[in-house]
C-alpha cells in the first residue's frame, strides 16, 4: 500500500484544481485503478455487477463514503492518537455506511433491498481503509477529498463496465432497457438465428473472468504497471 | 513430396518479412516435414520424438472414435425416424450424413483455435505451439451432434484465450482445453448440452438439401411436406433421445436396459455426444496411446480403480446412508446400478483415454499419476451419482482434478525429499 501513497507537497496557496489535484482524480481512472492495479475491493465487484442499476447505485454510494471519509479523517488527522487511529477510521466509516443505508432504505427500498449486505459491507471495502491509511492521514483536506472521489470513480468505473457487459450479454438488456431480448427488433432478429443469452454472464465466475481479461488489456497497453517481481 | 518442399523454399522468403505470415509459414512448414535446425545450447534429449509427432499419434488415437462417431450421428438421425433400423443398413448414407453433420464443426473448431493460436504465436514471436492439434479434434468429439456453430466458436475462443494463452499457451495451461471448452458450453448454454433432446441431430443438414436426399426420406415416411413444427414431428413414438445415463437416473438400470442392449452399450449405437459413444473405438485408441508411451496406463488404471471403487461403495452404502443416515423418503435409483456397468455408460473411459491422460494437465509423478487418476474416479462418480443436475461428472470432475495436480505432485516431491533426508540424516 505504501507504494500508492502520493505525498503533495504542502504550500500555502495552491490553487484548487492544481495539475496535481487533477491528477488525484484522474489517476484512479486508469493507472492507478483500485480495482484493475491495486487489486482492492474485488469481492463487491464480483457481487454487485450482475446488472448496471444495482452497480450504478454501488458506485455512488462508494464515492460518497470515500470522499466524506477521507476528508473527516484528514481533518483530525493531526489530533488522532496513533495508536488508536484504525478504529477511529473504522468508525468514521461506519457512521458513513449507516447513513448511506438509511437513505437508500428511505428513498430506493427496491434497490437497497437487492443490494441487501453490500451496502453494509463497504466498511470492510479495501479500498475505503486502504486510502484513508495511505492518503488521507498524511495529506491535508482537500487533496484527500479529491482522492476520495478519485479513487471511488475509478472503483465505480470499472464495476459499471463489468455491469454492462454482463447485463447485456446475460440478459439482454441494459440499465432495463431491453436491447436483446425478443421482443424488440434486433433481439428479435437474432432469436431467429438462434441467438441465446448466455448463462455463464449471470454467474460471479463471468465477472472474474472480465476483470481478468480488463487487467490483462491494461497491462498490455502499459507496460509499465506490469509487476515483474 | 519432392514438389511440396519446393514450393516451399520459393515460398519462404516471401513469408519471412511479415511476422504474421512467417508465423504461419513455419507452422505448417514444420508440420510438414522435420525441422533441420539444431538446439544450440545443451541438450536433453529423451526419446527422438517431438512435440508435433506426439500430437499427432493422439490424433491418430482418435480417428476411430471419429469414423463411429459420424456414422452414428447419421444411425441416431435415420432410427429416430424410423428409417433404416438396423446397424448395417445404408451405412454410407449414414456416414455422409454423419459427416455433413460434423465438418462445419471440424472446421470451426479448428479455424477459431488455430487462428487464436497463430494470432499469440505471432504476437509474441514464438514459433505456433501444436497444442491445439489435438484439442480441435477433441472438442468435436465432446460435443453433441448438432450444436449451433458460433456457440461452439465462442466457446473454443474462450477455453483458448482464458484456458490457454492467459496461462503462456501450449504446455503451461493449468486445466484441460477441451474440457474449458466444454464446460463454458455447458453452464452458458446448458439448453443445447444437456437434456434429451441434444444428443441427436434431427435436422436436415446440406445433404438433404443438395442432394434431393430429404424428399426421398420423406417419402419413405409417406409424406411429402414437413409439417408445421419441423421434422420433430415425424419423429417414431418409441424414440425419446435419451442418454443410457439419464434413463439410469430416472429409473436405475432396469430402465437402461428396457431401451438398450450391453451389446449397443459397447458397440456404440446410442445417442450421446460424438465420440464418447462407442466403447470399442475407445479402448482401440487407448491401447494405441499406451503402446506408444504416449498416455500413461497409470492413470487410466487408477482412474478405473477409482470409478469401481466408489460405484461399489454406493452399491453397498448409498441406499442405506441416503434413507437412514439422511433421511431421504427414498433412496436414488442411480445407487443400485451395479458398478461394473458405470465403466461402460456415458463417457468415462473416452474422458479416462483422452482427457485425464492430457500431460499438460495432469500429475507429473509416477505416484501423483495414481493418486490423480484415483480421484479422479471417485469425483467422478459421485457427481454423476449425487447430482441429479449433472447427469455427467467426468467432465467437472477431470477439471477439478486439474487444479489439484500440482498439489498433489507437491506432496510426492516433499515426502520424497523427506524421506531421503531423513535417510541421509539417521
Amino acid at each position: 500500500m505504501s507504494d500508492t501513497t502520493t505525498a503533495v507537497v504542502e504550500k500555502a496557496s495552491e490553487p484548487l484544481f492544481s495539475s496535481k489535484n487533477r491528477k488525484l482524480v484522474v489517476d484512479p481512472l486508469d493507472d492507478n485503478n483500485p480495482i484493475t492495479v491495486q487489486v482492492l475491493g474485488i469481492c463487491s465487484a464480483l457481487a454487485v455487477t450482475t446488472q448496471v442499476e444495482p452497480a450504478l447505485v454501488m458506485s455512488l454510494c462508494v464515492v460518497a463514503v470515500m470522499a466524506v471519509s477521507n476528508l473527516t479523517v484528514s481533518l483530525i488527522r493531526n489530533i488522532m492518537p496513533g495508536r488508536i487511529r484504525m478504529i477511529i477510521q473504522l468508525l468514521v466509516i461506519a457512521t458513513l455506511v449507516t447513513v448511506v443505508d438509511q437513505l437508500l432504505k428511505a428513498f430506493v427500498y427496491d434497490l437497497s433491498k437487492e443490494l441487501s449486505v453490500f451496502i453494509g459491507l463497504i466498511i470492510t471495502n479495501c479500498i475505503v481503509m486502504g486510502r484513508l491509511e495511505a492518503f488521507a492521514m498524511a495529506n491535508k483536506p482537500w487533496p484527500s477529498f479529491l482522492d476520495g472521489i478519485g479513487n471511488g470513480l475509478g472503483y465505480g468505473a470499472i464495476l459499471i463496465l463489468v455491469a454492462a457487459i454482463r447485463e447485456l450479454f446475460g440478459f439482454g438488456t441494459l440499465l432495463g432497457w431491453k436491447l436483446l431480448t425478443p421482443d424488440t427488433a434486433i433481439g428479435g432478429f437474432l432469436a431467429d438465428i438462434g441467438y441465446v443469452n448466455n448463462g455463464i454472464m449471470t454467474t460471479s465466475a463471468a465477472a472474474m473472468f472480465i476483470i481478468g481479461v480488463l487487467i490483462w488489456i491494461q497491462r498490455g497497453r502499459n507496460t509499465k504497471l506490469v509487476d515483474i517481481s | 513430396m519432392k514438389f511440396l518442399r519446393n514450393f516451399l523454399e520459393t515460398i519462404e522468403p516471401k513469408m519471412a518479412g511479415n511476422k504474421y505470415l512467417h508465423t504461419i509459414y513455419d507452422g505448417f512448414a514444420t508440420f510438414l516435414f522435420a525441422p533441420n535446425s539444431t538446439t544450440s545450447e545443451g541438450v536433453h534429449i529423451r526419446d527422438g520424438i517431438d512435440l508435433k509427432r506426439t500430437m499427432v499419434t493422439v490424433v491418430m488415437a482418435l480417428q476411430l472414435c471419429l469414423l463411429f462417431g459420424m456414422f452414428n450421428i447419421g444411425h441416431q438421425h435415420y432410427t429416430a425416424y424410423g428409417l433404416y433400423p438396423g446397424l448395417g443398413e445404408a451405412i454410407f448414407t449414414k456416414l455422409a450424413y454423419g459427416f455433413l453433420q460434423l465438418l462445419p464443426i471440424i472446421i470451426v473448431a479448428h479455424v477459431v483455435g488455430l487462428g487464436i493460436e497463430f494470432f499469440f504465436a505471432a504476437k509474441k514471436g514464438h514459433p505456433i505451439e501444436e497444442g491445439f492439434l489435438v484439442t480441435g479434434m477433441l472438442i468435436p468429439l465432446i460435443v453433441p451432434p448438432d450444436i449451433p456453430l458460433w456457440m461452439l466458436a465462442i466457446a473454443v475462443a474462450f477455453a483458448v484465450i482464458i484456458g490457454k494463452e492467459a496461462f503462456g499457451g501450449t504446455g503451461m495451461n493449468i486445466v484441460n482445453v477441451a474440457l474449458t471448452a466444454r464446460v463454458f458450453l455447458f453452464f452458458a448454454y446448458p439448453t443445447e448440452i444437456s437434456g434429451d433432446t441434444c444428443w441427436v441431430a434431427y435436422d436436415y443438414n446440406i445433404l438433404h438439401n443438395i442432394f434431393g436426399m430429404g424428399a426421398a426420406t420423406l417419402q419413405e415416411l409417406g409424406q411429402t411436406v414437413v409439417p408445421d413444427g419441423g421434422m420433430k414431428k415425424l419423429l417414431v413414438d418409441s424414440f425419446s433421445g435419451a442418454t443410457p445415463l439419464a434413463l439410469a437416473a430416472k429409473g436405475g438400470w432396469s430402465a437402461v436396459a428396457d431401451q438398450f442392449t450391453l451389446q449397443s452399450l459397447f458397440v456404440g449405437d446410442i445417442p450421446g455426444s460424438v465420440g464418447e459413444t462407442s466403447k470399442i473405438a475407445v479402448i482401440i485408441g487407448a491401447l494405441m496411446l499406451i503402446v506408444t508411451g504416449i498416455a500413461s496406463w497409470r492413470i487410466m488404471l487408477s482412474m478405473i480403480v477409482g470409478a469401481a471403487f466408489m460405484g461399489f461403495f454406493i452399491n453397498m452404502f448409498g441406499g442405506y446412508l441416503s434413507t437412514e443416515v439422511f433421511g431421504f423418503a427414498t433412496a436414488n435409483p442411480f445407487f443400485a446400478v451395479p458398478w461394473y456397468y458405470h465403466l461402460i455408460m456415458g463417457s468415462f473411459l473416452f474422458a479416462m483415454a483422452f482427457m485425464a491422460t492430457d500431460p499438460v494437465t495432469a500429475a507429473q509423478t509416477m505416484q501423483g499419476k495414481l493418486i490423480y487418476g484415483f480421484l479422479i474416479g471417485c469425483v467422478g462418480i459421485i457427481v454423476r451419482v449425487l447430482n441429479p443436475a449433472f447427469p455427467e461428472g467426468w467432465m467437472l470432475a477431470i477439471l477439478f482434478m486439474n487444479v489439484f495436480a500440482p498439489l498433489i505432485d507437491h506432496w510426492v516431491y516433499s515426502k520424497n525429499i523427506k524421506r531421503r533426508l531423513a535417510r541421509a540424516n539417521g
